[in-house]
């Protein structure tokens, strides 16, 4: 049946070659761990991808729950964790996936690093890595705010401080960052929740698209 | 053992699949059951809510009377206040639910002038009589519904609402 039906928009749309261009790629001997398991260091680039796109659903499931909004933040928090089914699971999916992704982009960049990956001609695939990073660690800081509790407004406070301690523009960013030049408060949690699932994902998309067709387009760097 | 032989091309794939589909059904399951909560959420039955609305000055003339319970919207737990038209059909007390069963507006006694013996809802002309019968021709598709409704100390009481028991 389901081949049939592939059958039916293929022989219309002849879709077999755009999947066989983004499914179909040799994985070299050196990176593939069923001949050196020591080549599983090559997985954490995947491995980032997969934990990222847990984020981006379990994130999407948690907003049909979460309000943006100083008086209702914690309790919709409160409330999707305890008395929505699975709301702990889905909540710790993105609460440890979180901390996850970090370290996975941790790792990644460290093999990258080591076995000279960055090196010419790939340059360019290493700075919008680093720019991935960036965002990802942009999310880690915005999202962290969400839940509306005491740890999450000290560490903003604290976060936000240092971003003042910028020469010159400092107390600009951090207006631009709290919305207010002296309170954390209402709008602070509206912008960190718009740049959160709007600003920052919409450029983590890009960045990651970037990402794929450089590699795909240069292949794996050789072996050492 | 049949002659039909799997290839080892074929093995491998049903067996990714089959584990690509476990592993991402653990995923997404918990998810899932996440968002469609509220369609399994148990609601628990409500109490009656007194009304200050005396019994014996209900007549056979539907009054509307308004009563206010609290609602919890999941975190958010507030005052509401509903409305029922209320009246007697010899001494059994009735509550008819002021819902139009066209598309949820809210209906009056004789809030047309012109047929003083009806429930009217101005939306889109829905007629309804006063056992909640619908006017065929109208646009509503059913009678309104009826609150359980009792006396307390003298006073309405107003239960849950259920479908309408006047009409047959």
């Amino acid at each position: 049946m389901l081949n049939k039906l592939y059958d039916w928009v293929d022989e219309r749309l002849d879709i077999t070659p755009i999947w066989r261009d983004i499914a179909d790629h040799e994985v070299p001997e050196h990176v593939n761990p069923a001949h050196h398991f020591s080549a599983f260091v090559y997985c954490f680039g995947g491995l980032t991808f997969f934990i990222t796109v847990i984020q981006i659903l379990s994130g999407m499931f948690l907003t049909m729950y979460y309000v943006p909004d100083i008086e209702n933040a914690w309790q919709s928090v409160y409330y999707l964790q305890n008395e929505v089914a699975f709301g702990e699971i889905v909540r710790g999916m993105h609460h440890w996936g979180a901390s996850l992704v970090v370290v996975m982009i941790f790792l990644h960049t460290l093999r990258v690093f080591f076995t000279g990956s960055y090196k010419k001609p790939r340059e360019l695939n290493w700075v919008v890595g680093v720019m991935l990073f960036g965002v990802i660690l942009g999310l880690s800081f915005t999202g962290y705010l969400l839940p509306w509790d005491m740890k999450a407004l000290f560490a903003t406070k604290v976060g936000i401080e240092i971003a003042a301690s910028v020469p010159l523009v400092g107390d600009m960013i951090k207006t631009l960052l709290a919305g207010d030049s002296t309170i954390l408060g209402a709008q602070t949690l509206t912008r960190f929740f718009a740049i959160h699932v709007f600003f920052l994902p919409a450029a983590l998309l890009g960045l990651l698209a970037a990402h794929f067709i450089m590699i795909r387009r240069q292949g794996i760097s050789g072996p050492l | 053992m049949s002659n039909n032989r799997v290839s080892r091309r074929q093995f491998l794939g049903y067996t990714l699949t089959g584990v690509g589909g476990f592993m991402a059904a653990g995923m997404l399951m918990p998810m899932v059951r996440f968002a469609v909560d509220p369609v399994l959420q148990q609601k628990e039955g409500g109490d009656f809510v007194l009304t200050d609305q005396r019994v014996d000055e209900v007549t056979e003339e539907p009054v509307r009377v308004d009563f206010t319970f609290e609602q919890t919207d999941a975190w958010y737990v507030s005052e509401v206040t509903s409305s029922a038209w209320v009246y007697k059909e010899g001494d059994k007390l009735i509550a008819l639910s002021p819902v139009c069963k066209h598309l949820g507006c809210t209906v009056n006694w004789a809030g047309d002038p012109e047929q003083p013996n009806r429930f009217f809802c101005p939306c889109h002309a829905g007629r309804y009589e006063k056992n909640g019968q619908n006017v065929p021709g109208t646009p509503p598709l059913g009678p309104l519904d009826e609150y359980d409704v009792q006396e307390q100390d003298g006073y309405v009481a107003i239960g849950v609402v259920k479908a309408n028991t006047l009409v047959v």
